[in-house]
């Protein structure tokens, strides 16, 4: 591109292949030449060199248009590109809304805590709907599959089996290991099978489980009850009169509530198992460790970590099936609810367990 | 036009899943500048054939060319790469990125693949839109917009990096008449302003007879229980002179009268 300048007018005369890889060579010139050239004068574009010129060509032609305040001419242009260029300055907008670029969304402590106080109450508002469906079972009956709760069972517990093995055994090893080493001082190692299984079986089980359900199941229960919103199911359930939180929402915490006890139960042995392992290798027989189990916990707190799992599970099933329904559009909000569940569903967990304490501690089990 | 050599070669492009075949022995090519239909019934295998042509799906037998280039099996990686830059796709839906305003989504290629400064990048992306006619929806999330708006900013996306050829796989199912017509005008017009040629996978009739210069029609049926093509030529001929009873019977909506295809 060169420039040519007159008294009354100011020529930019563009030369060879103004394709994506041409415009950028120039655009910035071209730009100052535009911009520089004063209100009172015409600007020219002179195309008779153009050997080929597509829509970035024409866009660095329009935007040099812009760029200058006074008249402006095109002048040997082919046929075709004057044709294109008329279209493309049709159709673009006059006066374009600036673009401000992907730009990071600031801090904002006060809508945080607004987010999750709303969420806390559409919370509440859920439960109320899900005791609602619940009591119009009877008249829905056929909306509730029992298979369905059976197929929603198979893949948050039976699924989860290995994982839960895994995970227990682990917990019981590092738990029994951890505190041996200390207490082994004070000649109280026998001991930590009574800190082990009261830990085991009042908390840590019930915590277990519901975090592996929520990371599991929690978020896939929102994912898929999310994209079947963003793909218009749920209108189309509705419409059809099929009450979403019988048919999708209801299923899912049964099965939810169903299979955490047995997950419980399952972590607990395997925890139970690791310590016994750490005990015999600190050289305790295993008559003496099991001897010692029997003395330290009592049926009530077993039953108690099985309660709560339960209450646990209702919680994870609900805020995951609520976090998939309250979708907004798109793939990213499929994304977002996957995350709510998960985060809310061990939230929630860790609220309830405190509640749970204070409870058990004024019943005075 | 004539003389030069063809922008797109397909020699015996075969189709198998399993034992089932879609389509076999598909032979065309499509000459520069040209608005090339492919058509034929549901699950005919036109969006499969599609797929190869674009390379997303290696074919199982056949050699595809595209500007000269092998996209199939034998090429290398360059030769494939060189191939796919020139081209642009509008998918069905769209297929917009969600997380991107309009905007973003066609400059998402320029940002990539040219040296272009960031405000020239915008410059070029909204005369893009403009074109297709989205000027005012330039910031506009594709959650936002109707199906109509999705696949004309599909096409601006297409349009991106100014490929000499474009794919459209189903530019006019689902719109209304007005804007069905518009976008067949859109694409007359590409074709006149940029010499672009197009490749348009579709079933619509009266968008098939006002943009197409020549089409091939698939047809599941073409030898026995195997698919293939069974007609090839400017559709207006086809629809007058073809004795074939699945071609007559498209282009006359009616049921064919024979169950067998000729």
């Amino acid at each position: 591109m060169n420039v040519a300048d007159g008294a009354e007018r100011r020529t930019l005369r563009f030369a060879g292949r103004l394709d994506a890889d041409g415009a950028a060579r120039i655009w910035d010139n071209a730009m100052r030449a535009a911009r520089q050239t004063g209100r009172n004068r015409t600007l020219s574009l002179d195309l008779a060199d153009v050997a080929y010129c597509d829509l970035s060509g024409t866009a660095l032609l329009l935007t040099a248009e812009a760029a200058h305040a006074g008249r402006t001419v095109t002048v040997g242009a082919s046929e075709e590109l004057q044709a294109l260029l008329d279209r493309a300055r049709a159709t673009s907008p006059r006066k374009p809304a600036p673009y401000a670029g992907n730009q990071l969304p600031g801090a904002d402590p006060l809508g945080l805590l607004r987010a999750g106080l709303r969420s806390a109450a559409n919370g509440a508002a859920f439960i109320g709907e899900a005791l609602i469906a619940l009591w119009r079972v009877p008249e829905r009956r056929r909306m509730l599959q029992p298979v369905e709760v059976m197929r929603f069972a198979d893949q948050a517990g039976v699924r989860s089996v290995p994982l839960l093995l895994l995970l227990g055994t682990l917990i019981g090893l590092i738990l029994a290991f951890q505190s041996a080493v200390p207490m082994r001082r004070f000649g109280a190692d026998l001991y930590v099978v009574n800190l082990v299984s009261i830990s085991l079986l009042r908390e840590l089980g019930a915590l277990l489980a519901a975090v592996i359900l929520a990371g599991r199941t929690g978020s896939a229960f929102a994912a898929e009850i999310g994209t079947m919103k963003v793909n218009e199911e749920i209108d189309a359930l509705t419409v059809m009169g099929l009450d979403p939180m019988t048919m999708l929402v209801l299923p899912r915490m049964m099965a939810a509530m169903l299979v955490m006890p047995a997950m419980t139960l399952l972590l607990d042995i395997a925890g139970l198992a690791g310590m016994t392992v750490v005990m015999m290798a600190f050289g305790f027989p295993l008559v003496a460790v099991v001897t010692q189990i029997g003395r330290a916990v009592h049926v009530g707190d077993l039953v108690q970590g099985l309660v709560k799992s339960v209450a646990f599970g209702a919680a994870i099933g609900a805020i995951g099936c609520r976090e998939g329904l309250g979708t907004g559009a798109g793939p990213r909000a499929v994304g977002l609810a996957a995350t709510g569940a998960v985060v809310g569903g061990i939230v929630s967990t860790i609220l309830l367990d405190g509640l749970f304490a204070i409870i058990i501690y004024r019943l005075g089990f | 036009m004539s003389a030069s050599p063809p922008i797109i070669d397909v020699a015996g492009a075969t189709q198998r899943f399993g034992t089932r075949t879609i389509f076999r022995d598909v032979s065309f090519s499509v000459r520069r500048g040209e608005v090339f239909v492919i058509l034929g019934g549901s699950g005919c295998g036109k969006s499969t054939l599609m797929k190869q042509l674009i390379g997303l799906l290696p074919p199982t037998a056949g050699r595809i060319t595209i500007g000269g280039d092998a996209i199939t099996e034998e090429s290398g990686a360059a030769e494939r790469d060189r191939a796919l830059r020139g081209m642009g796709v509008m998918f069905q839906s769209g297929a917009l990125f969600g997380s991107m305003t309009l905007l973003e989504n066609v400059m998402l290629p320029l940002q990539m693949f040219t040296p272009l400064p960031p405000e020239a990048r915008v410059a070029v992306a909204r005369v893009k839109l403009g074109l297709v006619g989205l000027a005012d929806a330039a910031a506009l999330m594709p959650s936002e917009i109707s199906g109509g708006m999705a696949k004309r900013a599909g096409i601006a996306r297409a349009m991106a990096l100014d490929p000499p050829l474009l794919f459209l796989d189903e530019p006019s199912a689902g719109l209304d008449p007005i804007t069905s017509a518009g976008l067949d005008q859109l694409i007359l017009d590409l074709r006149r302003d940029l010499g672009a040629t197009f490749v348009i996978v579709t079933h619509e009739l009266g968008s098939i007879l006002a943009i197409a210069d020549r089409c091939i029609m698939l047809d599941r049926h073409a030898y026995g229980d195997e698919g293939g093509i069974i007609a090839e030529g400017d559709p207006r001929r086809l629809r007058d002179e073809s004795t074939n009873p699945i071609v007559r019977a498209f282009f006359r909506r009616q049921v064919p009268q024979t169950a067998e295809a000729a």
